[in-house]
Parts: C-alpha cells; sequence; structure tokens
C-alpha cells in the first residue's frame, strides 16, 4: 500500500432505519478503512447489514450518525468516482448494447469520441466484442452482467462497489465472471468492496475478508488472505492448498456469529 | 434486497425449441430436410386452423345478414323499427352517392382524434405532474378517485352551458371521458417502474429529469400506447353522446335526427358507418403501435 490515506473510510458510522412500526439499528459504530486499490469482502448472516455499508459508500443516503469518506472527503451523493454493479443487471431493454454500457457517461454528459471508444474497447476487453448493436434480450444472463460490469467501469470509477453481482448466475459462469472482474480491477488498479454470502468467493477474490455480525450490524473480524493465494485468479485460488484452511477460518467466525445474532431475537 | 429482484434475473437462457416426434430422421444424414418438412407441417396446421376460423367468421356475418334481410321482409320484425340490409345499403348508396353523408363522418372523426390524442397527452402529462411531485399526487389521490367513478356524461349540461353548443362542449365531454382515466393509468405505471432500473440511473448520479426521461417513460411508452387505444373506444362514446346533445352535424346528429323523424333505417346505417370508421381508427392506432413499440424490446 504505497499512498498513507485509505480510499474508503468507515468513521463510527451508524445508520437507523425508521419505518412506521419504529426505529431499528441496523449498522452500530462501524470502523472500517479500505486501501487504494485494496479488493476486500464483506460477508455476515442475513440481516448484518452488509448492503447498508455499501449503500452508505455509494452515498445513496447519508448515515445516521458518523462519517463516510471517500479519498478523505465526506460522500454527499452518488458520484461518477464509485461503481456500483448489482445482482441484476438491471439493463434498459429498450437500449443497445452500447447504449446501456455508456448509460453512466450519458448522464454525466460525456459524449465525446473518446468516451465512445473507451466503451467500445471495455466491451471488448470484457469479450462482448459484435454485440455492441444488440438489445439486452438477444444476450445470456452472464454476457448482460458484462455488460453491466461495463457500464459500471466507463465513467472510470475509482471505487467499485460489488453488491453479489455473482449470485444469480450458473456455477461455471460466475466462475469466469470472478476472473474476469478480478483481472480486470487489478490492471485497472481499482478498489472494490464486495458484498457476498459465498465465502469461497469471498476467500477467492479478496485481499481482506469482513466478517460481520449481527442485530446490529457490526464488524467482528477481520481475516487477512494470504499472499500466495490473494495473488491467484479465483479460479486457481480455490485450488490452493492453503485455501480450505482460509475457508474453514471464514466459516467458524460465521457460524459464531449467526449463533451469537440469534439469541438476541 | 428486495427491489434488485424485480430486475430480470441474471440468469436464464432463451428456451429450447420443443420437440416434435414424427418418427425421426431417416439415416440421420439429412436433418436439414428433416427440420424443414416438420416446419412445413406446422406451417401447414397453423394456416388451416386460420382458415376455417376465418370461413366460420364470414358463414356467421352471412348468416346474421340473411336471416335480418328475411326477417324484415317477411313481416317476422317491425321493418320500420329494425329495417333490413338491403334498406340500409340503398341509404348508404344514396347518401354516400349525393355527398350528404361525407361531411358527417368527417365532423365526427375530427371530434374522436382530437378527443383521443388530447385525452391521451393531456392524462400524460397530468401522470408526469404526480410523478414528479408526490406531495400532489398524495392530496389529490381521493379526487382522482371520485372524479373516476362519476358517470362524466352526466357533466355534459354544464359543457354546453360553459362552452356553447358546438365543438367545444363536445371536446370536453370527450376530454372529461378520457383524460382521468389516463391519467391513472399512466401514473401507476410512471410509479411501479422497476426498482433496479430507478436504481442505476441513482448509483450513476442521475437527476429527476434524468431518470424520467431514460426509464420511467420509456419504459411506459408501451403502456402510453396502448392506452391511446383504450382511448380510441371512449372518445367514441364521448363524441356520439355529445352530438346527441348539442350538435347540428355529426354522425351522433344523424342518430338523434334519424330518431326524431322515426328513420330507423337512417339510424341504423349511422351505427354501420360508426362500427366501420371505429373499427378503421382503432386498426390505424394498432398499426402505429406495432410500428412504434417493435425494436428491441424484449416481448414481455
Amino acid at each position: 500500500m504505497d499512498d498513507k490515506s485509505p480510499m474508503l473510510e468507515l468513521r463510527g458510522v451508524s445508520h437507523v432505519y425508521v419505518g412506521r412500526k419504529g426505529a431499528s439499528l441496523a449498522v452500530d459504530r462501524m470502523e472500517l478503512a479500505v486501501g487504494h486499490g485494496e479488493f476486500i469482502s464483506l460477508v455476515g448472516p442475513s440481516g448484518c447489514g452488509k448492503t447498508t455499508v455499501l449503500s452508505l459508500l455509494a452515498g445513496l443516503f447519508p448515515p445516521a450518525a458518523g462519517q463516510v469518506l471517500l479519498g478523505g472527503k465526506p460522500v454527499t451523493g452518488p458520484s461518477a468516482k464509485v461503481g456500483y454493479m448489482l445482482q441484476q443487471d438491471c439493463l434498459l431493454p429498450w437500449r443497445t448494447i452500447r447504449d446501456n454500457a455508456g448509460l453512466g457517461l450519458d448522464i454525466a454528459g460525456r459524449r465525446a469520441a473518446a468516451e465512445r471508444n473507451r466503451v467500445e474497447m471495455l466491451l471488448e476487453e470484457v469479450g462482448l466484442a459484435g454485440t455492441e448493436g444488440k438489445y439486452p434480450g438477444e444476450l445470456s444472463g452472464g454476457m448482460r452482467q458484462r455488460v453491466a460490469l461495463t457500464r459500471t467501469l466507463a465513467p472510470e470509477p475509482d471505487v467499485l462497489l460489488l453488491d453479489e453481482p455473482f449470485s444469480a448466475l450458473d456455477m461455471h459462469i460466475k466462475m469466469q465472471l470472478e476472473d474476469l472482474v478480478q483481472a480486470t480491477l487489478r490492471k485497472l488498479g481499482k478498489t472494490a468492496v464486495l458484498v457476498t454470502h459465498d465465502l469461497a468467493e469471498a476467500a477467492a477474490m479478496s485481499d481482506r475478508v469482513v466478517v460481520l455480525g449481527r442485530n446490529p450490524g457490526r464488524i467482528r473480524k477481520e481475516i487477512a488472505v494470504p499472499e500466495a493465494i490473494r495473488r491467484l485468479a479465483p479460479t486457481e485460488a480455490r485450488k490452493h492448498p492453503s485455501f480450505q484452511a482460509l475457508f474453514d477460518a471464514l466459516w467458524v467466525e460465521l457460524n459464531a456469529g449467526e449463533r451469537e445474532g440469534g439469541s438476541h431475537e | 434486497m428486495s427491489d434488485d429482484k424485480a430486475c430480470h434475473p441474471a440468469g436464464g437462457d432463451k428456451e429450447a425449441a420443443s420437440s416434435e416426434d414424427n418418427g425421426g430422421p431417416h439415416g440421420g444424414d439429412d436433418r436439414a430436410g428433416w427440420l424443414k418438412a416438420l416446419h412445413a407441417a406446422y406451417r401447414r396446421r397453423e394456416r388451416s386452423i386460420g382458415a376455417a376460423v376465418l370461413s366460420v367468421q364470414l358463414l356467421l356475418l352471412a348468416a346474421f345478414v340473411l336471416l335480418w334481410e328475411a326477417a324484415g321482409r317477411l313481416k317476422w320484425i317491425d321493418p320500420l323499427l329494425f329495417s333490413y340490409p338491403t334498406k340500409i345499403a340503398a341509404q348508404l348508396a344514396s347518401s354516400s352517392a349525393d355527398g350528404t353523408l361525407w361531411p358527417h363522418v368527417g365532423v365526427t372523426v375530427a371530434e374522436t382524434a382530437a378527443g383521443f390524442v388530447l385525452g391521451t397527452l393531456i392524462g400524460t402529462a397530468l401522470a408526469a405532474l404526480l410523478w414528479w411531485f408526490p406531495f400532489v399526487s398524495k392530496v389529490f389521490d381521493p379526487y382522482l378517485v371520485v372524479f373516476n367513478s362519476l358517470p362524466k356524461v352526466a357533466l355534459g349540461p354544464i359543457f354546453i352551458v360553459a362552452m356553447g353548443q358546438g365543438f367545444l362542449s363536445i371536446l370536453s365531454v370527450t376530454l372529461s371521458m378520457t383524460v382521468i382515466v389516463t391519467t391513472i393509468g399512466i401514473y401507476n405505471r410512471f410509479r411501479d417502474s422497476e426498482p433496479g432500473l430507478v436504481k442505476v440511473v441513482r448509483l450513476l448520479g442521475g437527476t429527476r429529469l434524468q431518470l424520467f426521461r431514460l426509464v420511467i417513460l420509456p419504459a411506459s411508452f408501451p403502456v402510453i400506447i396502448s392506452t391511446l387505444k383504450v382511448n380510441v373506444g371512449l372518445a367514441w362514446v364521448g363524441v356520439i353522446v355529445g352530438e346527441f346533445l348539442v350538435a347540428k352535424e355529426g354522425l351522433g346528429y344523424l342518430i338523434i335526427y334519424g330518431f326524431q323523424v322515426f328513420n330507423f333505417t337512417l339510424v341504423l346505417s349511422t351505427l354501420v358507418v360508426i362500427a366501420a370508421t371505429a373499427t378503421l381508427m382503432y386498426q390505424g392506432v394498432a398499426l402505429l403501435e406495432k410500428k412504434l413499440v417493435s425494436g428491441g424490446r424484449e416481448p414481455s
């Protein structure tokens, strides 16, 4: 880590959901720092506030207390510096692949030829050359999620927030995409936060895995991924001899968190 | 997050063509010929069903016309009240030959077209307003419900007093029938736009105007066009009723006039003209829909 200040930071962040029935504490006094170019995963039982943390980082809503910092500055709303990838591809069915991939640029009013060329190049890089003029309905699920990746990368964000983007895909397509996403982010030097409930995915893709506990959502434990596994592509990492030990360590933590959380209800 | 689930799932591929068990290929080398034969058999089946449906339809129409003609001529029904097809045809032939029919058709078609086009445009604009200002939509919700359940034709006399006997009153009756129902239908579509698509635009930093232009409006386009089709029917009701009340020309006026002079052949022949013109208009809008909504859209 050559940069001293973290790319993303949560400082004493709490978040409360308020509704008719009352107010519930979703995230409690969370402290988290993600370095430049680091890839971290958030795992935890349902209701641990994983997606809330991601939404806070994206600036979809402000935290009830504490600070969310991006590059040392408070996050005030969604920005082009942060890309977000959803579980569903959410492509606009009436736009071509090219126009879907360039949606973020259209919204930002970036219509220069150079920008357009970059979209074409990105599409080519994720293996979608030749589909530019097609419509989302003509593509398979895995291809559509590649378009969603391109749409996220096109505005050149510094940070990528990945909200279970592989969970709706078939196993082999999921693993292909894991490799593609990790390789692409590494090449471009992006910082990434992945939310997943797949422990193997978290272990295979990240530099560091953060295990969350629930009721209220908080950090239980951070587990660093050994350098030997970190270097490998996700499909290779899964075959590494020390991968199972890492997976088991995560498994133990997650189970402990689930039991604790359950007793609060 | 349940809101993401609204988008179509990232998994799933094209469905497989269902197989036909027609004995299978012979020898296995002529797969293309085998597929072609299966396709040809399928097309033949389709065509023969289509032909059967059309012939039954024509038969029913002919039987109805013949029965009506016989009933009228043989005095099973009162020909003064119910007329019969050849009399109606003669009436239509003479009124279209001497040119007395066409001005009435022209007036009514113009009023109806203005009614459904304006009704759809104004309804869509109001729906956009309600979507843009959630507070306004909350405030107006009960009023819309009341106004929608009101029989708007009852407002006719008020329009006549306020706007005089003529085009404006008829248009107002028509708009009162189309605008509210359009507003409610399209506003509901606006509001139910897929949360995932909305989230994507928000995450990319889109403004509310961009959200409307990029997602809400195009996603609702098929509904707007189908509302236009519904409004064709409503506009006809509005225009005919409006003409009953005030007009000195138009097809509704012809019906009232025929009724007053006890010429039911004129009334029925006008109904035939209305049926024909309304069908043509509806088909025209359906054709427009086909042209506008085609493209890369998935069949939904």
